[in-house]
């Protein structure tokens, strides 16, 4: 199993719909964020690109964060999902240096917190929260050695790309261009 | 004309805009383990190399504040964890893959050891003090008091003098993980652009060795032991100066990442801090001095030293600094 | 009685800032000694309350789901229903916020003068609303029941409607009318004999081009349309775009066309010419359905794309390729009406031109254009005939703006003034949830007329510039809290829709329902209101429809058969309810009235030399000044910035996330600052800003943070025909150092 999402540029309107909803599912409190939408503009007027994306943790196949924290708090679980057990969790920071998209904060009771792709909903067979409130549908998620999976129907389909691939963390959130 | 930017979200504190979570905590810590670091393995050096006699104060005075200043290091640690009341997880388990681990365990182990090595030279740290410091030898004479009065304590003592080779042996080595150590803490974050590469285990091990040859040389009496360790500094400084000549032509060189983590020096914010103060104040001028004195003018070698010692802890705050702004996204 | 004294703005949370102190991070931060890890509810077993979202007027259905506390947690869209397809915007998603937000109305206040100032003083319910009941049977004594007005947005405003012509008034007003919709209403009534009404009737879903102008959907977060939208793109439908601004949906568009500003009616009419001229209309369509095609066909003979390129800024080619994408399409054809349509004065004529170019490619009534909308009759609960008012808003709107569709609140609001030359006056006005400062243009004809009023009365959840100038303000709880009348909307099924409260009341606000009721049965009106509460006339509305309360408390929505058609049939005979009878691309109804009985293009202004358009606009996560007190909203946005071209940031020496201020034609400053963002996405004739920013009532969160838009808009273009307010013709400068510093030194 390797769960994976898939984010398509060409759909998605930056409403943020997707940030709100992972709020209210996983109380993530006020002014604190697991997932974030990026823009991009290039060109000059009127021969503009616009590019939006719904980022989250890319819950990688290589992991820094896994790697260098001195706990074991960070760990993944089955389907590549990378979680933090908060009461393992000294709080020092190393992951968060470690992570190069910068998902990972300070809850501000201390601990790490990140995106977990909602590995309680996944488990019960729902999507994640932002993959089911998400109004343009542009979010897909699924398991990539399921071959009907959703994500794996798309990114067969699609052009993508992902972020900062010279990290080298081998990521696995997909953007679909 | 291309722009980027945050439809929503991302104003987390600590993060954005830029990366701010290590304050001045983790810099401290790592100045006083790379300090504590060349203390212990100068001692264990000369000790092992049988120039106890020669270099006293190396040797059996100076290494007393290693235990001092490491505790120092681990206080300013836990004050950087925003979870410390977990701070135990850090002893449950071992994580080869993680800097931080091998951190927090090598403490544990230098630790002890580093407090033992001085108890075997009490009384010459009390000479030392005598007459100079009277709370220091207060806090001494405490200390024998106490040993006398446990025999725990005594048996300690007793074993540390008659095991101090084995002692040295093994401290040797950890003052070599030690201060690489806390290089290789910042070279593991790869996700840190200015942090990735593999000089800075070696820059952070010179530099430690250079503020502990710094720190003997000041505590010296003896003009002897104080020209050997000014000419140690000497040649660490020149290391150094060799390793930081090479890192900017490796970022320069490089993804262009790290070109933007070398333009911060290069011209960017950090340009004259790195250079007019680490560089020129806390390297090129004291290394002046030491060799204006050693060719025979008389300077008061505290302000080398003071200056070696500044600009080593300098390095490491520009460093931290630096190195959290440097990203590869946004 | 003294009135322009009294009526002074007072800031009302200086009453209730109990909340203030666990706003603070600082407090609330306590260190992790225990696991207190909050687990994420389970949907499967947790309680839920259906609802329908009152963020906006698009009223998704959805359930208000509780945690294991007990308390409101989160709220999602209920997959049957139409307007969210069980997905909720970001605006719905983070309603939880309006429940959770410590800003509220708490208490019933009531205007009081203490040493010579006026303040609010709280009072108890039975106290605030005596006194609302005595002042409105005072004010039917003495000027008539007409004199009362209702101005409206909230969903409970059904309510109060009810006690207002149970009263004898049928002055009721929504800002949604004359501030918003209203042109495109008059231009599609004069068309098609109907208007377009909420959700638009556009079959999105299945078009093959979709022609949008000004229009920013995915920035307006209209939810059920850019669902279609997105499946659009899914299945390759083109889109065009028509926007000085290079919108999100402008980005997604195989057509996009940088408009100069204010000339849309002369690509309309290019557009129009092509399409007759080249033959690409649908010539069965057009013959069997429409009136007036050869008098069009004359009418625009001269409005070539070369004609229109002068205008326009958009080259010729660019306007025929465009009309060629949509003739290939058709009749799969949307030219998208628009929602906010008051822009310029002449909108309705722009509305129909958008209505007759729809009518020439046989759009309206085909699949993929325009369905025909069903909706369910809610029935009354039984209560006598209401009282025959002696005159109405028409007696005051009709014999200036012959194409008015409802009530027009700034037409009522101007019958407050003193200055109004007819009889019908305003004395009373209930405002229910809606901000009339920011949201009718001209802030200080509205304060005139406030000073006018013997009893003004704002029911809210949130205290809104409008709240500070009332005598009585009722706190009305959120929608999470309370029962509302039925949603029943126009949709391709019909539809109806339950609103349930999920939580007590926080303080001691109240349902709107509750308070209509307890004022008709003081105004002596309880013949109208004989339930008991409003889950017994819930019930009995929901058994003449074949449900009931119980069941709906389950299901949330319910749908019911189609009646009538989605689309046309082959040939089907069709009565348009126009004077005609037929569609009319020549309008015998404008004839009649004395306006243009076709679109005539006409030059408006352009910004004179470091002036700049403003243009205002919609961002996904707010419902324009309503949202951004939010908590869970302004995490998403929490102030508006100014979009700059960098060339003119470049002359301006404007730098990105510099500060400045605006001034505009007529020398109005804004009050605050506001940060540029330097951008290729707009025009450099042309400023652009997200409305509803900009709060003045300094206890509010969101106070002082950005510009808002309105209080810059003092030029106002009515149009003529249906009173709607124009907004667009405002220009602004750049004010670079406080210009407010300068008036304290001086």
């Amino acid at each position: 199993m390797r769960y994976a999402m898939a984010m398509d540029t060409k759909k998605c309107v930056g409403c943020s719909d997707c940030v709100v909803a992972c709020q209210t599912e996983n109380n993530v409190p006020h002014g604190y964020c697991r997932d974030w939408i990026v823009e991009n503009v290039d060109g000059t007027y009127p021969n503009l690109e616009l590019e939006l994306r719904s980022e989250r943790c890319n819950h990688c196949d290589d992991t820094p964060c896994v790697r260098t924290c001195p706990t074991g708090a960070s760990h993944i679980i089955e389907g590549g999902i990378v979680k933090v057990t908060h009461v393992e969790c000294i709080g020092c920071g190393a992951c968060i240096q470690a992570c190069p998209y910068d998902a990972r904060y300070f809850h501000p009771d201390g601990y790490v917190d990140k995106c977990t792709f909602c590995d309680h909903r996944v488990a019960k067979g729902q999507e994640t929260a932002c993959v089911a409130v998400c109004p343009t549908k542009c979010l897909y998620f699924g398991d990539l050695e399921d071959y009907n999976s959703p994500v794996s129907k798309v990114l067969r389909e699609r052009k993508w790309k992902v972020n900062a691939p010279e990290a080298g963390t081998k990521p696995q959130v997909y953007f679909l261009i | 004309m291309k722009e980027e930017l945050f439809v929503s979200g991302r104003d987390i504190p600590f993060i954005d805009p830029v990366l701010h979570i290590w304050h001045w905590q983790i810099p401290l810590y790592l100045f006083v383990g790379g300090l504590a670091a060349g203390l212990i393995f100068f001692a264990s050096y000369f000790y092992l190399s049988g120039k106890e006699k020669e270099y006293p104060i190396a040797v059996q005075v100076a290494p007393f504040l290693a235990p001092i200043v490491i505790v120092l290091g681990l206080i300013a640690l836990l004050l950087d964890l925003r979870h410390p009341a977990f701070f135990w997880q850090l002893y449950t388990t071992i994580r080869l893959d993680s800097p931080m681990s091998w951190g927090a365990w090598t403490l544990g182990v230098v630790m002890p050891l580093s407090v033992l090595w001085p108890l075997t030279y009490i009384y010459e740290i009390r000479a030392y003090f005598d007459g100079k410091i009277k709370l220091a030898v207060n806090i001494i004479d405490w200390i024998i008091k106490l040993k006398n009065r446990y025999w725990v304590l005594e048996w300690v003592f007793d074993f540390s003098v008659k095991n101090r080779k084995a002692i040295a042996i093994i401290n040797l080595v950890l003052s070599i993980v030690l201060g690489v150590y806390t290089g290789i803490l910042l070279s593991a974050f790869n996700a840190r652009p200015l942090w990735n590469t593999s000089l800075l285990g070696p820059l952070f091990l010179v530099s430690g060795l250079s503020t502990g040859a710094a720190t003997i040389m000041w505590m010296a009496k003896d003009h002897h032991e104080k020209i050997t360790f000014s000419r140690i500094d000497l040649l660490l400084i020149a290391i150094e100066l060799f390793f930081i000549v090479h890192l900017f032509m490796g970022f320069l060189a490089s993804t262009a990442v790290q070109q933007e983590a070398a333009a911060l020096f290069l011209g960017g914010e950090f340009t004259a801090v790195f250079w007019g103060f680490f560089v020129m104040g806390g390297l090129v001028f004291p290394a002046i001095l030491e060799i204006l004195e050693l060719i025979g003018y008389k300077i008061p070698i505290s302000i080398p030293a003071f200056f070696i010692l500044f600009g080593g802890a300098l390095f490491r705050f520009i460093m931290v600094e630096a190195g959290q702004i440097t990203r590869y996204l946004y | 009685m003294k009135k322009t004294s009294r009526r002074d703005f007072i800031k009302i949370s200086a009453l209730g800032a109990g909340g203030l102190a666990l706003a603070n991070p600082v407090l609330n931060w306590v260190p992790g000694f225990l696991p207190k890890e909050k687990t994420p509810v389970d949907e499967s077993k947790a309680k839920r309350f259906p609802t329908f979202c009152e963020v906006c007027f698009w009223k998704c259905a959805g359930f208000t789901y509780l945690n294991e506390e007990g308390k409101i947690q989160k709220i999602i869209g209920n997959e049957n229903d139409p307007h969210s397809n069980g997905r909720f915007c970001p605006r719905g998603t983070g309603g939880v916020g309006m429940y959770y937000d410590n800003d509220r109305l708490k208490y019933p206040l009531k205007r009081v003068v203490e040493n010579g100032k006026s303040t609010f003083k709280q009072v108890s319910w039975d106290e605030a609303l005596d006194f609302i009941a005595q002042k409105m049977s005072q004010i039917k004594k003495d000027h008539g029941p007409e004199s009362m007005a209702l101005l409206y947005h909230a969903s409970s405003g059904s309510y109060f409607k009810h006690l207002l012509n149970a009263y004898g008034s049928k002055n009721y007003a929504k800002p949604s009318y004359a501030q918003c919709l209203g042109p495109r209403e008059a231009g599609f009534v004069a068309t098609y004999g109907s208007g377009v009404s909420s959700p638009e009737p556009t079959d999105v879903k299945n078009t093959k081009c979709l022609v949008l102008i000004g229009n920013h959907v995915g920035e307006n977060m209209h939810n059920g349309y850019i669902q279609e939208v997105s499946d659009a793109i899914d299945r390759g439908a083109s889109i065009i775009t028509v926007d000085p601004r290079f919108s999100t949906v402008a980005s997604k568009s195989k057509f996009w066309l940088p408009i100069k500003p204010a000339t849309d009616l002369a690509l309309l009419l290019a557009w129009i010419h092509v399409i007759i001229y080249e033959e690409l209309y649908d010539k069965k369509y057009v013959e069997q359905y429409t009136f007036g095609f050869d008098q069009l066909k004359a009418h625009v003979k001269n409005n070539t794309p070369e004609w229109a390129y002068t205008k326009t800024d958009i080259r010729p080619e660019d306007i025929r390729n465009s009309a060629y994408e949509m003739a290939k399409a058709a009749p799969a054809v949307i030219i998208h009406p628009g929602r906010h349509t008051t822009w310029y004065g002449d909108d309705t004529q722009r509305s129909r031109g958008i209505a007759i170019l729809n009518a020439l490619l046989g759009s309206y009534g085909r699949k993929g254009g325009w369905y025909f909308p069903e909706t369910k009759k809610v029935p009354s609960y039984p209560a006598p005939a209401y009282p025959h008012p002696h005159w109405t808003w028409k007696d005051i709107t009709k014999p200036t703006y012959k194409g008015a569709g409802t009530g027009i609140s700034n037409d009522l609001i101007k019958a407050t003034l003193p200055s109004a030359t007819h009889e019908h006056k305003i004395k009373g006005w209930l405002i229910v949830g809606t901000n009339l400062l920011t949201t009718i243009p001209d802030k200080e004809l509205t304060l005139k007329a406030i000073q006018n009023l013997e009893l003004m009365v704002v029911v809210d959840t949130m205290p809104m510039e409008i709240t500070g100038y009332a005598d009585i303000v009722l706190p009305e709880c959120t929608y999470l809290e309370r029962y509302d009348d039925i949603r029943s909307s126009q949709h391709r099924y019909p539809n109806i829709a339950l609103r349930m409260p999920a939580a007590e009341p926080r303080w001691e606000s109240k349902p709107g329902w509750w308070m209509a009721r307890e004022l008709g049965l003081r105004l002596g009106l309880e013949d109208y209101f004989k339930w008991k509460d409003v889950e017994e006339e819930l019930d009995w509305k929901f058994k003449q429809m074949g449900t009931s309360l119980a069941e709906m408390q389950k299901i949330g929505v319910k749908m019911f058969d189609k009646e009538k058609d989605l689309y046309l049939q082959e040939g089907e005979e069709r009565f348009f309810n126009t004077d005609s009878g037929k569609i009319e691309l020549y309008s015998l109804d404008f004839e009649a009235k004395g306006y243009d009985p076709m679109p005539v293009y006409t030059e408006h202004k352009q910004p004179d030399p470091d002036f700049y358009r403003l243009i205002y606009g919609r961002a996904p996560m707010h419902t324009f000044g309503r949202t951004v007190n939010n908590p869970n909203l302004t995490d998403l946005m929490d102030v508006n910035s100014l979009w700059v071209n960098p060339k003119v940031a470049k002359i301006w020496g404007i730098e990105a996330g510099q500060e400045i201020w605006l001034k505009n034609q007529d020398g109005v400053i804004s009050s605050f600052p506001i940060k540029v963002r330097v951008t290729e996405r707009i025009r450099h004739d042309s400023v652009y800003m997200i409305h509803g920013f900009g709060k003045m009532d300094k206890r509010l969160k969101s106070y002082g943070k950005g510009i808002d838009d309105s209080e810059l808009i003092t030029n106002v273009k009515i149009d003529p025909i249906m009173g709607g307010t124009g907004m667009r013709e405002n220009f602004v400068t750049f004010v670079l150092k406080n210009p407010h510093n300068e008036e304290v030194k001086a």
